[in-house]
């Protein structure tokens, strides 16, 4: 599975030696600032709720599929979207609980118009004790003319996949395994 | 590089060298996506750099580029069998990400289950060092023709 950029470090991790976990507000500057994919592109938020998210990305030239059009790659649209779906579901749980995308499907409505910044809205539409069930959709300056629409799937995965045994899942009030 | 995309796509396949086509497309060169022939198949890589990173701390590549490989190796895939030269158009693409995706290069090998005149059907799976244990696989919809 996919860790997911927005991931937190854990407490206690090497990211986090103070143990606490982060705030709404250092989860935001980690997403925004410190993974090294989404500071090459930047990924910004605009804006975060609980089980929600806006993020921008900024149009560059280099991140075109079709040099005759100008045309944004998908790729691009993929990680944005994926960006904002992880943000969504991170801040739908306090505390924040370490996430994995299963699937992500993108529908196409239009090509984006180049120059223009992208933006991203997701939400979360279910969540059970390990999935989020997301919607998003991405649009360039009208929201209602979007770009895509996404759905996406997380899963919550509290701790670590141990070698050799399942899953822990410590999702549902931080309960350990038997 | 004042040829258009159309002209260096047609010169990449003439030189039969699928990796002149990776290199037109800018996301692609910007992914550090390759391409080259195993046998009559094509295989795309993104070699890894440090800046494709989306988890520093484990570390793992970015879900979002993975998902760029997976779409660009189908997109290439279509352009080396198809007769014309138009970057096809993604209409759906969906990823399906099956394990973590370390800091080392990334492969991709795109089959196309159904070519037909308007639109294509791709399935696509990227892997690490085993191709029978994938890090992601997409089903992905491409319009061929302009619409």
């Amino acid at each position: 599975m996919a860790e997911d950029p927005v991931t937190p470090p854990r407490p206690g991790s090497k990211g986090n030696p103070d143990g606490k976990p982060p705030t709404t507000e250092e989860m935001i500057k980690l997403i925004s600032g410190s993974t090294p994919h989404s500071r090459e592109l930047g990924l910004e938020v605009v804006h975060s709720a609980r089980g929600m998210a806006i993020m921008r990305l900024p149009w560059h030239e280099r991140l075109v599929g079709n040099p005759d059009e100008l045309v944004l790659h998908g790729g691009v649209v993929t990680t944005l979207l994926d960006s904002v779906c992880g943000m969504a579901t991170m801040s739908a749980r306090q505390p924040p609980e370490r996430i994995v995308t299963l699937d992500l499907r993108i529908d196409y409505q239009r090509p984006a118009t180049p120059r223009l910044d992208l933006f991203a809205r997701a939400e979360v539409t279910k969540m059970t004790r390990t999935i989020a069930f997301l919607s998003a959709v991405a649009y360039q300056d009208d929201p209602k003319d979007t770009v895509a629409l996404a759905t996406g799937t997380f899963m919550f995965v509290g701790s670590r996949k141990k070698k050799g045994g399942p899953d822990v899942d410590r999702g549902a009030g931080g309960k350990k395994p038997a | 590089m004042s040829a258009t995309l159309t002209e260096r796509l047609a010169a990449a396949r003439e030189s039969g060298d699928p990796n002149a086509m990776a290199e037109a497309i800018p996301y692609a060169r910007f992914l550090h996506i390759t391409a080259a022939l195993d046998g009559d198949d094509l295989v795309s890589c993104m070699n890894y750099s440090p800046h494709i990173i989306g988890n520093p701390i484990l570390p793992a590549i970015h879900g979002g580029t993975i998902g760029g490989l997976l779409e660009t190796a189908a997109i290439l895939k279509l352009l080396w069998m198809q007769e014309t030269l138009r970057i096809p158009k993604t209409i759906t693409i969906t990823v399906d990400y099956l394990r973590s995706a370390g800091p080392k290069d990334t492969y991709a090998r795109a089959g196309v289950t159904k070519l037909g005149a308007r639109v294509a059907n791709v399935r696509v799976f990227a892997w690490q060092d085993d191709p029978a244990r994938p890090v992601a696989g997409a089903n992905a919809n491409f319009m061929l023709s302009p619409g």
